[in-house]
C-alpha cells in the first residue's frame, strides 16, 4: 500500500465533513474490496476514513412491509438473520453466498453498493426487489442509483446509511459463479410482488446490473420457468472474458432466469 | 505406542508446527539489520532495455542501493545455468543462449526482472522502485508456438533460428515407418497439455547473510534441494567455493517442481548481501509469482497409432512442439525428452515408437518440471490415444488396453524407448480400480442421471511413470550436467537416539515421519527417539533433494545402505559384548542376541558402549556408531495403476462435477499408507485442476491473462468428490525398499481419466477428444452447436 492517514469516524457527519475537506479522502467499510484495491496500489488515497465506529449504520430493522439494513451490517449478519430468511429468502441467499466466511464477515451492505461492482451480487437484490437506498442527506431509489460500471448516484461525499428492502411475495437468487474469482459471471434476482415482477441480473452486463425487461413482461403473465425458457438474450452489451464469451453469458442469463424462478 | 515401523500409518511428526503456527519458513527468518529487495520486472514481453535510470531510486527515502544487470556483470556474476544438455538429431548440442541473472539488453517476457532495490524495509524499497527510470523500447514478441516457429519469426534469441532450442528424437524411426506402411488402420490425434502455474501455497522467499569476519555467505531459500542450489550459484553464478556458502531450506510450503530451480532472486540477495555487508530478503508476492515462478507442460502434439483390425498396438508415432519460455530454467530441456518420450511405451506392448520433440522460446515465462514433469503430457497423450483407437475401430476401451498390455510374466520388460521396467502387474491394478468405480453399474447410473437431465460419463486411465530419479551415468549420458545418487548419514547417539541427515528435503511430503519410520523398522528405535535432519548444506554431507518421487527410493535406499553398515558394526561390538562370534549374532527388533541363547545386547547398551569403548574391540574397530553411504539407484523406478473418473455434465450450463474418483496405484511397497493416501489425493486435486480449471492464458501482446486468482482457477475444496485410493504391490526389484515412489501418480494418471470421462458423457455430440481444460463454456460450445441425435 501506498502511505495514508488513518482516522477512525465517530458519526457520518464526521465521515460526510472529512470527505468534503479533501479530495483525495476515501472512507472504508469492511475493506473486502478496498483492501485488495490498496493492496495492489490501484488506488493512493491520502486518508482513510473507517466508519466501523459511526454510529447507527448496523442493524436489521422489520417493519409492516419492510426490511431496513444498515449500511455497515455485514453479510454474515444479514445471512443469519431469521426475519430476512422468512420474508426476503432471495435476499437472505444472496448474502450468505457472498464470497467466503471471511469475506461475509467483514464486508458490507453500504460498502458493496457504494462501489457497485458489476460483478456483485447486492445490486441484483436492491435493483429487482425496487429498494431504496438511504444516504446522510436523501433516499435514491433503485432504478436511479446505478449508472455504470463502478458509478453510483452519490455524490463524492455522500455516504449511505441504510438500505430499505420493500417485502415482496416471492423472491429468489441464482448465481453462476465465475470459477476462479467466485463472483457473479451471471447472478440473477428475482421479484415478485403481485403482478409486479423484476429481473435484475449482475455480472454480465458492461454497465452493471441491469433489468430483464423480456422476462418481466413474461412472469407478470404466468410466474413459471417455462414462460422465460425461450427467451433468447442478445450478447450485444454483455461482458466478454477467457472464462465466459457474451454468447455463453447470453445463454447462462436464460438458465439462471429459469433457475430463480423456480426457487422462488 | 502401536507398531511404527513400514506399513504403519503413523501420524506426521511434523503436523504440530505446521498447524499450529509455529513452522520455520523463510519469511519467518529474520537476520539482525536486514535490508529488504524489491524487485522491478518487465512489463513487455520483448523489448531493447534503452535505460535504467536509478538516481530518482537510489535517492528515495531508505534506499540503501540499487543494482541493475550491468552491475551484476561488472562485478563477473554469470548467467543462471541450465542442468541438463541435450542433443539435436544431428547430434549437435542444443542452443543454450545467456540467462542473466537481471536482464541485460533485452526484456524477453512480462516478468523479467530489471533491477533490484534495497532499502531499509519493503515499503521503502517498493516505493523507490517506482520511481527508477525505465525506458523499453518494444520489439516484436513471440507469444504461441506456432507463431514462434513460423519462418521469420522474431527471435527471442539472436542467432536461435525459428527459436528452436533443440529438434531430438527417440526410437526407430525406420522400424516405426515400415509398422505404419503395413497397418491395418492408423489412428491420429492432435492434442495439447495447457501450460500450468503451480502456485504453491508458500510463495519464494530469499534471505542473503554475508560474515564480512569469516567471509562466509548463507543463503536461506525456499528450496527442494539446497545441495543443488549451492552448487549451481556457488560453481556458476557468483563463484563462491561451497565450504563458504551455506544454503539452508528451512520449512517450505510446498515445491511440486517449482522450488527446484535455480532463480535470479536466490542470486541477487547473496551477492548484495556480500556487497552491502548486510543480510538481504526478497519475499515474493503472489502476483509476482504467477510470473516469476517456472511455469509447467505447455505442449503441442500429433500423435498416430498404427493398429491391426482388432485394435493391437504396432507402432506409435509422435510429434511435439514444445515450449521452454524466455530462458531456459535448470531442468527444462529433459522434461520433454527424456522423462517425456521415453513413457510413450506405457503399460503396453507397443513394438515401435519413434518421438521428434522440437523445444521452442517464445516470450513468455520460463517452463520447467511441475508435478509430474513430462510424464503427465505423456501419459493424456497416450491414453487419449488409446481412447482414440477405440473410438474409432468401436471397440471397448478397456479390452483394447488389455489386448496390449505387457503381461505380468514379461518382467523385466524393455521397451523400444530406452526404459527397462523391472515389475508391474497392469491386469490386478485395472481390475481393482474397475471393481472400486463399480465400472459395471455405470450404464444404470448414466440412465438414472439423463433421468434428471445430466450427461454422465466415466473414463479410465491405465499408466506407468518413471521415476526415483535416477541412476547417474545413465542420465549423463543423456546430458545431464549433475549425478542423481542420494545420501544419507545415521548417527546413532550415546544414548540410543538416531538422528538421520538426509540429503532429501521435506515440503510437504511428511518425510520426518517415512524417514524416521525406516529407522524404526531397521533399528527397532521408537518413532519418538528418530529425528530426521533435512534441508541445511552445513549438517548434511551432500544430496540431489527432493523431485521426481525419489525421497524414499534413493533417499530411502541410500538409508537402509547406512543403516546396513550401523547394524553389520554394531553386532561386532555386541559379538564382543557377549563374548560370541559376529556369525552367530542376530539382530531383530533392536535386539542383538546370541543365536540359540537369550543373552541380549540392546541396540542402546551397544551405542553406548561405542562411545564409551572400555569393554570395546579397539584393535579392529573404531569407536562411534555412525555411518554414510551414497546410494546411486540402478534403474529408475516404475510406478504404475489405473485411474477411474466418473463425471456428470449440466447440458445447461456446460458445468462438469466429478462425482466418483478412483485410484489403484502400485506404488511397490507402502511404507505409510496414510501418508501415500494423501499423496494420491493431492496428485489427483492436481490433475482436476488441469483437466477441467487450470490454464495459463496470455494474450496476443504477451501480457498473462490469468495474472491471479481472479482468473486462475485453482481446485478448491468443493471442486473434488471423495477420492477414493487403493495400492496394490509390485515391489521395485532393484532397490532394497523394494518401494516405487508415489508423489506424482495422482497428477500423472488422473487428466486422461477425467477428460475420458468428458468424452463419455458427451458421447451423443460425436465428440472424439476435447482439449484441457474441459471448462463449462467449452462443453456448452460442444452442447449447443449440435443437439443430440438420440433423446435421453
Amino acid at each position: 500500500m501506498y502511505d495514508f492517514t488513518y482516522s477512525k469516524a465517530g458519526s457520518v457527519a464526521d465521515a460526510v465533513k472529512a470527505l468534503g475537506a479533501d479530495m483525495e479522502a476515501k472512507v472504508i467499510a469492511g475493506g473486502m474490496t478496498f483492501i485488495p484495491v490498496l493492496k495492489q496500489r490501484l488506488n493512493r488515497p491520502s486518508a482513510v476514513i473507517d466508519l466501523a465506529g459511526a454510529k447507527g449504520l448496523v442493524g436489521i430493522t422489520h417493519e409492516a412491509g419492510k426490511i431496513t439494513i444498515g449500511a455497515m451490517t455485514t453479510h454474515a449478519a444479514v445471512a443469519a438473520d431469521a426475519g430476512i430468511a422468512k420474508s426476503l429468502p432471495g435476499l437472505s441467499y444472496l448474502a450468505a453466498h457472498i464470497g467466503d466466511n471471511q469475506v461475509r464477515n467483514r464486508g458490507t451492505i453500504g460498502g458493496s453498493l457504494a462501489n457497485n461492482d458489476p460483478s456483485a451480487c447486492y445490486p441484483s437484490a436492491v435493483l429487482a426487489l425496487n429498494a431504496t437506498i438511504v444516504t446522510d442527506r436523501r433516499r435514491i431509489a433503485a432504478d436511479d442509483y446505478f449508472q455504470g460500471m463502478f458509478t453510483t448516484a452519490l455524490e463524492p461525499d455522500e455516504i449511505i446509511t441504510a438500505v430499505e428492502f420493500p417485502i415482496v411475495e416471492k423472491s429468489a437468487y441464482v448465481k453462476f459463479p465465475n470459477p476462479a474469482s467466485r463472483y457473479a459471471m451471471v447472478g440473477v434476482f428475482v421479484a415478485k410482488a403481485g403482478d409486479t415482477v423484476r429481473v435484475a441480473v449482475t455480472g454480465a452486463g458492461q454497465n452493471g446490473v441491469f433489468r430483464l425487461t423480456e422476462a418481466e413482461q413474461a412472469l407478470s403473465k404466468s410466474f413459471t420457468p417455462d414462460a422465460v425458457a425461450g427467451i433468447k438474450v442478445s450478447p450485444d452489451g454483455l461482458n466478454s472474458d477467457i472464462h465466459a464469451s457474451a454468447e455463453y453469458r447470453a445463454h447462462l442469463i436464460t438458465v439462471m432466469t429459469k433457475r430463480a424462478v423456480a426457487a422462488a | 505406542m502401536g507398531f511404527e515401523g513400514i506399513g504403519a500409518s503413523v501420524k506426521r511428526k511434523e503436523d504440530l508446527r505446521f498447524l499450529s503456527g509455529r513452522g520455520n519458513y523463510t519469511d519467518d527468518i529474520n537476520r539482525p539489520g536486514q535490508l529488504h529487495a524489491f524487485i522491478r520486472r518487465s512489463d513487455r514481453p520483448h523489448a531493447k532495455i534503452v535505460r535504467v535510470g536509478t538516481e530518482a531510486a537510489a535517492a528515495s527515502p531508505g534506499v540503501v542501493a540499487v543494482f541493475t544487470g550491468a552491475d551484476m556483470e561488472k562485478d563477473g556474476i554469470g548467467g543462471l545455468p541450465c542442468g541438463w544438455q541435450i542433443h539435436n538429431k544431428d547430434g549437435s548440442p542444443m542452443a543454450e543462449p545467456p540467462h542473466p541473472v537481471l536482464a541485460v539488453g533485452k526484456v524477453r517476457h512480462v516478468g523479467d526482472p530489471i533491477a533490484v532495490v534495497i532499502a531499509d524495509t519493503r515499503q521503502h524499497a517498493k516505493d523507490a522502485a517506482e520511481k527508477l527510470d525505465i525506458v523499453l523500447e518494444d520489439l516484436p514478441a513471440v507469444i504461441g508456438l506456432a507463431d514462434a516457429i513460423k519462418p521469420g519469426a522474431a527471435e527471442v534469441h539472436d542467432g536461435v533460428a525459428n527459436n528452436i532450442c533443440y529438434d531430438w528424437h527417440i526410437g526407430d524411426k525406420a522400424v516405426m515407418e515400415s509398422a505404419f506402411a503395413t497397418a491395418h488402420r492408423v489412428v491420429k490425434l492432435d492434442l495439447v497439455n495447457n501450460r500450468l502455474i503451480p502456485n504453491a501455497m508458500e510463495p519464494r522467499v530469499a534471505l542473503g547473510d554475508f560474515d564480512a569476519g569469516t567471509g562466509d555467505y548463507t543463503l536461506y531459500t525456499t528450496s527442494q534441494n539446497p545441495h543443488v542450489i549451492r552448487l549451481l550459484m556457488g560453481a556458476f553464478v557468483l563463484h563462491i567455493p561451497e565450504s563458504k556458502l551455506r544454503v539452508v531450506a528451512p520449512d517450505v510450503g510446498g515445491g511440486f517442481g517449482s522450488k527446484i530451480f535455480h532463480y535470479a532472486e536466490e542470486a541477487i540477495v547473496t551477492w548484495a548481501a556480500g556487497k552491502l555487508r548486510r543480510p538481504v530478503k526478497w519475499t515474493a508476492e503472489r502476483t509476482e509469482s504467477f510470473m516469476s515462478d517456472a511455469h509447467g507442460r505447455d505442449h503441442v502434439s500429433t500423435a498416430e497409432m498404427a493398429v491391426d483390425k482388432d485394435g493391437k498396438f504396432l507402432a506409435l508415432k509422435v510429434s511435439t512442439l514444445c515450449n521452454m519460455g524466455a530462458y531456459l530454467s535448470t531442468f527444462a530441456p529433459a522434461v520433454p525428452t527424456y522423462l517425456y518420450a521415453t513413457l510413450l511405451a506405457g503399460v503396453y506392448t507397443t513394438p515401435a515408437v519413434y518421438a521428434e520433440v522440437k523445444a521452442i522460446f517464445t516470450n513468455t515465462v520460463p517452463v520447467d518440471a511441475y508435478r509430474g514433469a513430462g510424464r503427465p503430457e505423456a501419459t493424456f497423450l497416450l491414453e487419449r490415444l488409446v481412447d482414440a483407437v477405440a473410438y474409432d475401430l468401436k471397440l471397448d476401451r478397456v479390452e483394447v488396453r488389455r489386448r496390449n498390455f505387457i503381461p505380468s510374466d514379461a518382467f523385466p520388460y524393455q521397451t523400444p524407448v530406452a526404459l527397462q521396467y523391472d515389475s508391474g502387474d497392469y491386469d490386478k491394478t485395472l481390475d481393482e480400480a474397475m471393481k472400486g468405480a463399480d465400472w459395471a453399474g455405470f450404464e444404470t447410473r448414466r440412465k438414472e442421471a439423463a433421468a434428471r437431465g445430466k450427461l454422465r460419463g466415466i473414463g479410465i486411465s491405465t499408466y506407468i511413470e518413471a521415476c526415483g530419479i535416477a541412476p547417474s551415468a545413465v542420465v549423463g549420458s543423456l546430458g545431464a550436467r549433475a549425478g542423481l545418487y542420494e545420501v544419507a548419514n545415521i548417527r546413532v547417539h550415546p544414548t540410543g537416539s538416531v538422528s538421520v541427515f538426509t540429503g532429501t528435503h521435506s515440503h510437504g511430503q511428511g518425510h520426518e515421519t517415512t524417514l524416521a519410520q525406516l529407522v524404526s523398522d531397521q533399528l527397532g528405535v521408537p518413532l519418538a527417539q528418530v529425528d530426521v535432519v533435512h534441508g541445511d548444506t552445513a549438517k548434511i554431507p551432500f544430496g540431489m533433494g527432493t523431485y521426481g518421487s525419489r525421497s524414499l527410493a534413493v533417499g530411502g535406499s541410500a538409508m537402509v545402505k547406512a543403516m546396513d553398515k550401523i547394524v553389520a558394526k554394531a553386532k561386532r561390538i555386541a559379538a564382543h559384548l557377549l563374548e560370541a562370534s559376529v556369525d552367530d549374532i542376530e539382530f531383530k527388533d533392536g535386539k542383538f542376541t546370541v543365536s540359540g541363547t537369550d543373552r541380549s545386547k540392546t541396540l542402546g547398551e551397544v551405542a553406548l558402549t561405542a562411545y564409551v569403548p572400555h569393554n570395546y574391540p579397539i584393535e579392529e574397530l573404531e569407536p562411534g556408531l555412525e555411518e554414510t553411504a551414497f546410494y546411486d539407484p540402478k534403474n529408475f523406478t516404475y510406478p504404475a495403476g489405473c485411474h477411474i473418473c466418473e463425471v456428470e455434465i449440466d447440458p445447461d450450463t456446460g458445468v462438469t462435477q466429478v462425482v466418483n474418483f478412483v485410484a489403484v496405484d502400485d506404488v511397490g511397497r507402502v511404507i505409510n499408507p496414510m501418508i501415500v493416501e494423501g499423496q494420491v489425493q493431492g496428485g489427483v486435486a492436481q490433475g482436476i485442476g488441469q483437466a477441467l480449471l487450470e490454464g495459463a492464458v496470455y494474450d496476443s501482446s504477451g501480457q498473462l491473462l490469468t495474472g491471479s486468482m481472479m482468473d486462475y482457477t485453482m481446485p478448491r475444496a468443493d471442486d473434488l468428490p471423495d477420492i477414493a485410493v487403493g495400492t496394490e504391490v509390485t515391489m521395485c526389484t532393484h532397490n532394497p525398499l523394494g518401494v516405487k515412489g508415489c508423489g506424482e501418480v495422482g497428477a500423472i494418471g488422473s487428466p486422461p481419466a477425467i477428460i475420458g470421462a468428458v468424452v463419455d458423457a458427451l458421447r451423443d455430440y460425436g465428440v472424439r477428444h476435447i482439449e484441457m481444460p474441459a471448462t463449462p463454456q467449452k462443453i456448452w460450445q460442444i452442447i449447443n452447436a449440435d443437439r443430440p441425435r438420440m433423446a435421453a
